[in-house]
């Protein structure tokens, strides 16, 4: 499902990060740990199509990613990755519901009302579709920007530090929740973080730690 | 959901910017509109109720004046000019025809003109109802006084002496109304005509007959040159070019509407001004929510597009709104404007307006066109790296 060749990213300032080959199946659940500054939002970015790598390739779902066109790889994005950050960001001047038709709308798949009330539903959510971001608790925010990232059915769905805002309470909600949908919905899930309460509250299938080196990191199978 | 309603929701965000903005477009457009019209109208209604007429002539005094009371019915004439001068000069063999005029009473603000039917031909007046006058005291009224008075034939009214004022009223003597004339588009509409006898026998003019002007015709190009000279020099009356006089009037009006003009382009190019702070401040604000939008499989083309089209939507609606703002303030003029001969009309558009949305549309796309490029450079990794 991810197939992960020998990247590199050399940023401008001269640093470089390596990662080694990496395969991820279908359906799979892995934890990404590091230290903040280990690189882990680097792979992130480069796994989510959002960061060219130096080198290497990322093939996910059989596509090689940064060899697609700009619009393809945009598209590509929208219709088969979805990503959860730290924070929602969810665009305050639409509701929930709206924040997740313009998920629909930027992927390029047709307004499909059903399936945003089925990803709302599931994350007891439908009572706040007509809510603005504003209006929601920041549990609530953290759902309606995890539904957002789900509502196009993603094939792969990354977590950048998906709990560091929230209290134990919440984080260990937010991380099974994840979990859950993400087996549900059967995609393959990577969640990166350097929070070691989800290191206790979530380990399902693998875990990789990042190591800093200087420049360079390893990507070691723990 | 489409572009526009993306594009919308974004306006809809900050709502006393979007009215500010739109305001400012809608002034600046509403303005150029109303110059626009009322030019246009003034220009036409000039052209039109001068049609057919080379010369008028009248009291001495002011050249404007005797045209602008002979012709557009809006000023005091200068005098009064002997029946029989006019007489005689009609019968010039440089004249075509000749139609005299004699004003001095006025109904409900509406001048009462004593003529021949002359006039009737010069403006093509057809009836709607009744018939032409045939004897002193009957009258044919415009479509204007019909509709504002609620007249029809057979109705009486009473005349009031001066052009404006219902002061004064001449109640010996009862104008019937024998027909009601087609609406025309001519000053004719807002006349009350009658016969030259009516006006001589309204103020008694028994002995020395009087008429306030003639509007001549030439019969030959050598005319337009020789018989003007020849009325100044050698007689006791003043000839008046309506196109000379049309073209010096709007030659003095026309610096005050130059001035207009350039305050409501300084103030569309503010608009643009602000559209462009507006859109570039927002960025910064909106700097997260567009870099979702990439994650979402937005491209850079449509992030672009979609500024583009926030700064187009914005002072495209404002120029509309402009544009209808300068309609109804040009109706309100002409609702409530003293004089009925040249109101102005806010329900005629011209497809010059056209030209107005499109300069809206190019100042919103040229305000929005830096913020929308520095979106498209939005890298959105390093971005929400700094989340």
């Amino acid at each position: 499902m991810l197939q992960v060749n020998s990247l590199t990213k050399t940023f401008a300032n001269g640093a470089t990060l390596n990662f080694p080959g990496w395969n991820v199946n279908h359906s799979e659940q892995w934890l990404l740990l590091g230290e903040s500054g280990s690189g882990k939002t680097t792979l992130l970015h480069i796994l989510g199509g959002l960061l060219r790598p130096s080198s290497g390739r990322v093939v996910v779902n059989g596509a090689d990613l940064y060899t697609l066109s700009p619009r393809a790889l945009d598209r590509f994005r929208g219709q088969h990755i979805g990503i959860v950050f730290q924070q929602p960001h969810l665009i305050r001047s639409m509701t929930v519901e709206e924040n997740l038709l313009l998920a629909q709308s930027f992927a390029g798949i047709g307004r499909d009302v059903f399936r945003i009330m089925e990803v709302l539903n599931a994350l007891d959510m439908e009572h706040k579709r007509h809510a603005y971001p504003q209006e929601l608790s920041q549990g609530q925010a953290q759902r309606a920007g995890i539904a957002r990232s789900l509502v196009n059915r993603p094939a792969l769905l990354l977590a950048d530090e998906p709990t560091s805002s929230l209290d134990n309470r919440n984080a260990d909600a937010v991380i099974r929740l994840l979990s859950d949908l993400a087996t549900s919905e059967g995609s393959t899930l990577i969640v990166c973080t350097h929070d070691d309460r989800v290191k206790e509250a979530f380990f399902k299938d693998f875990m990789f730690e990042l190591r800093h080196e200087r420049i360079s990191n390893q990507l070691e199978k723990s | 959901m489409n572009a526009f309603q993306i594009s919308w929701r974004n306006l809809k965000a900050n709502r006393l910017t979007l009215t500010l903005n739109l305001l400012l477009i809608a002034f600046g457009t509403g303005m150029l509109a109303m110059l626009l019209l009322g030019m246009s109208q003034v220009g036409e209604r000039l052209r039109d109720n001068a049609r057919g007429v080379d010369l008028v002539v009248g009291a001495k005094g002011s050249p404007l004046q005797l045209i602008l009371s002979s012709i557009y019915f809006i000023d005091f004439p200068t005098g009064n000019i002997s029946a029989e001068d006019a007489g005689s000069l009609a019968a010039h063999p440089m004249v075509k025809k000749a139609i005299p005029l004699a004003l001095g009473d006025n109904y409900a603000g509406f001048r009462i003109v004593g003529t021949d039917t002359g006039y009737v031909s010069l403006h093509g007046l057809e009836l709607a109802a009744g018939r032409f006058w045939t004897k002193p005291f009957e009258i044919v009224i415009g479509a204007d006084v019909a509709g504002a008075q609620g007249l029809k034939a057979g109705d009486r009214i009473y005349g009031s002496h001066g052009l404006t004022s219902d002061e004064d009223l001449h109640d010996d003597h009862p104008y019937v109304v024998a027909g009601v004339l087609k609406q025309s588009g001519s000053v004719a509409d807002n006349l009350v005509l009658t016969s030259l006898e009516s006006v001589w026998q309204m103020h008694g003019a028994d002995g020395v007959r009087e008429i306030t002007s003639m509007l001549l015709q030439y019969r030959s190009r050598v005319a337009m040159v020789a018989l003007p000279a020849m009325i100044n020099r050698s007689t006791a009356m003043q000839a008046a070019s309506p196109a000379k006089e049309s073209a010096r009037l709007f030659a003095l009006i026309g610096v005050g509407v130059e001035a207009v003009r350039w305050l409501a382009v300084a103030l569309m190019l503010l608009a643009g001004v602000s559209v462009f702070v507006s859109l570039y401040n927002s960025l910064r604000e909106r700097v997260y929510d567009l870099a979702v939008m990439r994650v979402m499989g937005a491209s850079r083309g449509a992030i672009f597009a979609m500024i583009v089209l926030e700064g187009t939507l914005l002072t495209t609606l404002g120029s509309l709104a402009g544009v209808l703002l300068g309609h109804g303030a040009l109706h309100a003029i002409g609702y409530w404007q003293g004089s009925p001969q040249a109101r102005m009309d806010g329900l005629v558009f011209l497809p010059e307006e056209g030209l107005l949305l499109a300069v809206g549309l190019f100042i919103g796309f040229v305000a929005a066109l830096l913020p929308a490029i520095q979106a498209y450079r939005t890298d959105i990794s390093e971005t929400m790296s700094k989340i």
